[in-house]
């Protein structure tokens, strides 16, 4: 059984299908890469998942149960985390507070203050934001900014951690810590769905990529067969003349 | 829409000083409004009760539309509710009963509309809100002329040092419920539903629950200064009970005193009320359209209230001494 | 049959000027993003003042219309000139943040308009005759005949207005999406104002007509800005053509609930509020 199972999910805005018909899976332990131009319904898939959209059509399951239409709380609490492209931090709220609503609201039986601070300030650790636990989120800059989501998410206790665009706006050597930290969780078992544009990262430590375009899902498999693709290099020639990663 | 007054907070830091100066101050605040009856007439103790009664409903009101966002107009219907709920069982139960009541039946109707309109957008909650008090008048309207057959209905009084005592009771219920919220997991909640309502799905928080929760909860405590003050009458009908200034008034002492803390309301209260005082008898429709300009030149110029703009004096008073970091 | 035509026609009159105030308030929502709470405020002016003038001046209602109209557009154009810009700026780009100020902004505005109204005009109600004969084939008082059809001219121009001129079409653009409207080259601020302006013009003319029909005083707004927010509701936030269809179906509800049980006519306006809320809150034409 797949962990993520996802059945010909549609999603259309008024006459335009952001995601049309496409089908996908996941399974325990993988990280899958999720590319294509922009625009293509890679971010709209993510929001279908964790529920900041509804499915037009389609049926998504994970661990063999229907998820599609539950709403969002209850989806973190199944298990799925996810980051987002505009980061959304509580900007107000001290970074240890950021991350306790993680552990506080997120997957398990409810935990006291003291067990939700400690689970708060190991996940801050793992980002390398400890440190700075006390700082309101808003201050933080947007690199931080985004390793707090991560924290966040990683606080709710996820099986599955969805990322998206983690790695926008990175230094190469950012990029490289990023994607070490993405392996490490890995190693302690959260499947990971990640969304970049910076090809090198993802094609390095992807197990396998899925590619969309206008909505579709255009081509599946390893890294390697993936860039071998003529279907895939015809969609990226334009973006990579634009300038694109 | 999603009605945020975003109110930026300082992070929470527990300032041990700090704590225990409000605390000592709550505590003489307390202990001198409990035996303020021995000292004063019965003017003082019915102006102090009106007092009460809008801390209850500015306190209330913030403790809902302050950490969400969401701007309720509600506050009149509940507080209408709790008055009428009164006037019905007057006399068939005892004072106590009647406050327990109206608390009860403020608490379920809440939750109903709350579960009805919380789950969409904030403007679709802020038009039912705004027409509440008429629709709650017009069915009881309807209702006591089919089914009851009553035109008003009187109401066995209480005297005014009983009315003093059940307002400041329910007053300082009011505060310790509110206080006791935001230190807890479930004013974590509400917090981070007000500063980003999404994150707060997306991290587990069920929003729409949470929302209908507080919503119901404070409007037990608006109905509860309703049925009090009920029995400071002798006679109720809806026209009486519902009244759009209870939801505006409240509305006006919390923007002015400032959402962020419960201090903001309950010094708005405390300082309008005696304005109202000063008017109300001769000159209502001045006094009302002044509090509609205070509101407009509030929410213009003073988005944090007269509690904000100290915190800010404060701040830079203390800044100034200190060496730029 | 007299029943029947009397419910038509009144319920046509009472559609056409719900449909007028309700426009002007999907125009203040839909487009400039003000829940303007003191609508029926500027609508009991309209009818203060025509009766006003009436009495006073000897004024032709009729007449009157050029006057409350035009008067309370610049009111309106200006009000959101410097209040509702002034919020707009201090909402740092957050139109939720925005929303909620400019509607408690409107609430405070409500209690301005209606007290100044109440300490000008007092407190009582006022009405006046005004061609109160009835054309005697169909037992119809003229001016309800009159009133329809004005409602109907100035829905019918208001239409031209929105789909053939250059200024209406910009308003319909600011409202499917003002910023892309303002680059290109739509000087978006003064098309808020007018829209906030229009609305409000509309507003107060529909309370001419009505003062024409029904007593008229200081409290009658808050009923009529109820009706228009569940007709904004029903026809659809944002949807100018949506209150008009809902404007129209709300009189006949009214009209119909009116002849059989007056003092049900707002528990029925909520009853399809509800139902609106349960099944479909995005309303007729609801995007």
């Amino acid at each position: 059984m797949h962990l993520l199972e996802g059945q010909s999910v549609s999603r259309s805005f008024g006459g335009l299908a952001a995601v049309a018909d496409v089908s996908f899976h996941v399974d325990q332990g993988e990280i899958v890469g999720l590319i294509g131009p922009n625009g293509a319904g890679k971010t709209t898939l993510f929001n279908l998942i964790s529920a900041s959209l509804k499915p037009s059509s389609g049926k998504i399951s994970f661990k063999g149960r229907d998820i599609t239409h539950l709403p969002a709380y209850k989806i973190c609490r199944l298990g799925i985390a996810r980051t987002f492209q505009t980061v959304k931090t509580f900007p107000n709220a001290p970074v240890v507070r950021n991350v306790m609503v993680g552990s506080l609201f997120g997957k398990g039986p409810r935990t006291g203050a003291a067990e939700a601070l400690r689970r708060a300030e190991e996940a801050l650790e793992f980002v390398d934001l400890l440190h700075l636990k006390d700082v309101p989120a808003g201050d933080l800059t947007l690199a931080n900014q985004k390793r707090l989501e991560v924290a966040r998410a990683l606080a709710t206790q996820p099986e599955l951690l969805l990322l998206d665009e983690l790695m926008a706006g990175l230094t190469a050597t950012e990029i490289a810590e990023a994607m070490a930290d993405i392996q490490q969780l890995r190693a302690r078992g959260i499947t990971i769905i990640m969304i970049e544009h910076v090809m090198q990262a993802i094609m390095k430590i992807s197990d396998r990529i899925v590619v969309l375009d206008h909505g579709r899902k255009i081509a599946e498999g390893t890294p390697a067969e993936v860039a071998q693709s003529a279907k895939v290099i015809e969609v990226y020639l334009g973006d990579e003349a634009n300038g694109d990663a | 829409m999603k009605t945020s007054i975003a109110i930026p907070k300082k992070p929470r830091r527990l300032l041990a000083g700090k704590e225990t100066t409000y605390l000592a101050v709550m505590v003489i605040a307390f202990v001198i409004l409990l035996l303020v009856p021995q000292m004063t007439s019965g003017y003082l103790l019915t102006l102090l009760t009106e007092i009460l009664r809008y801390i209850i409903l500015a306190v209330a009101w913030v403790m809902f539309s302050g950490p969400t966002g969401y701007m309720s107009l509600a506050t009149a219907a509940f507080y209408g509710i709790g008055i009428y709920v009164a006037a019905v069982f007057s006399g068939s139960v005892s004072f106590p009963m009647l406050i327990i009541l109206a608390g009860f039946v403020g608490f379920v109707i809440a939750l109903g509309v709350g579960a009805l309109t919380l789950r969409l957008r904030g403007v679709y909650f802020a038009i039912f809100t705004f027409g509440l008090v008429l629709l709650v008048q017009s069915v009881i309207q309807e209702v006591e002329r089919l089914v009851t057959h009553t035109r008003g209905r009187f109401v066995v009084t209480e005297s005014t040092l009983t009315g003093y005592y059940a307002m400041f009771g329910v007053a300082a219920l009011t505060l310790v419920v509110a206080i006791l919220i935001r230190r807890s997991r479930y004013g974590l909640a509400l917090q981070s539903i007000g500063e980003y309502e999404e994150a707060a799905a997306h991290s587990g928080i069920n929003v729409v629950w949470t929302k209908v929760l507080i919503f119901a909860l404070s409007a037990v405590f608006m109905a509860m200064a309703g049925a009090i003050i009920a029995t400071r009458r002798t006679y109720i009908d809806p026209g009486i009970a519902f009244d759009l200034n209870q939801s505006f008034l409240p509305v006006v002492m919390a923007m002015f005193g400032g959402m962020g803390s419960l201090l903001g309301p309950v010094i708005g209260a405390g300082l309008f009320t005696e304005i109202q005082e000063q008017l109300q008898t001769r000159f209502s429709n001045y006094f009302l359209l002044i509090i509609g300009l205070v509101l407009i030149l509030a929410i213009l110029f003073m988005p944090n209230g007269i509690v904000g703009l100290v915190q800010k004096a404060w701040r830079k008073i203390r800044g100034g001494r200190r060496a730029p970091a | 049959m007299d029943a029947f035509r009397d419910i038509v026609i009144t319920g046509l009159l009472l559609g056409g000027i719900y449909a007028l105030v309700s426009v002007g308030l999907s125009l203040q929502y839909g487009v400039a993003r003000v829940l303007n709470v003191a609508h029926g405020e500027f609508i009991m002016v309209g009818a203060m003042l025509t009766w006003w003038l009436f009495v006073n001046v000897s004024l032709n209602p009729l007449l009157s219309l050029a006057i409350t109209g035009p008067a309370i557009f610049v009111v309106g154009f200006l009000l959101h000139g410097s209040l509702y810009r002034g919020l707009m700026r201090t909402s740092g780009g957050s139109v939720a943040l925005f929303e909620g100020k400019s509607m408690l902004a409107s609430f405070g505005l409500l209690y301005v308009v209606q007290n100044v109204a109440r300490i000008v005009w007092g407190s009582s109600v006022q009405s006046y005759q005004f061609l109160e004969r009835t054309v005697t084939a169909a037992q119809i008082p003229v001016n309800r005949l009159v009133a329809l059809a004005f409602v109907l001219v100035l829905a019918a121009a208001f239409y031209v207005f929105l789909s053939r001129t250059r200024l209406g079409k910009a308003i319909r653009a600011s409202a499917q999406d003002p910023t892309t409207a303002g680059m290109m080259g739509v000087n978006i601020h003064r098309v808020l104002a007018i829209c906030f302006g229009l609305g409000l013009g509309l507003a107060a003319i529909a309370g001419s007509l009505l003062s024409m029909l029904y007593p008229s005083t200081t409290s009658m707004g808050l009923g009529y800005t109820v009706i228009a927010m569940i007709v904004v509701v029903l026809g659809g936030l944002g949807s100018i053509t949506g209150s008009l269809i809902g404007g129209i179906m709300l009189g006949f509800v009214a009209q119909i609930v009116t002849y059989f049980q007056p003092s049900m006519t707002v528990i029925a306006y909520y009853v399809i509020f509800i139902a609106l809320l349960l099944a479909r809150p995005k309303g007729i034409m609801g995007k």
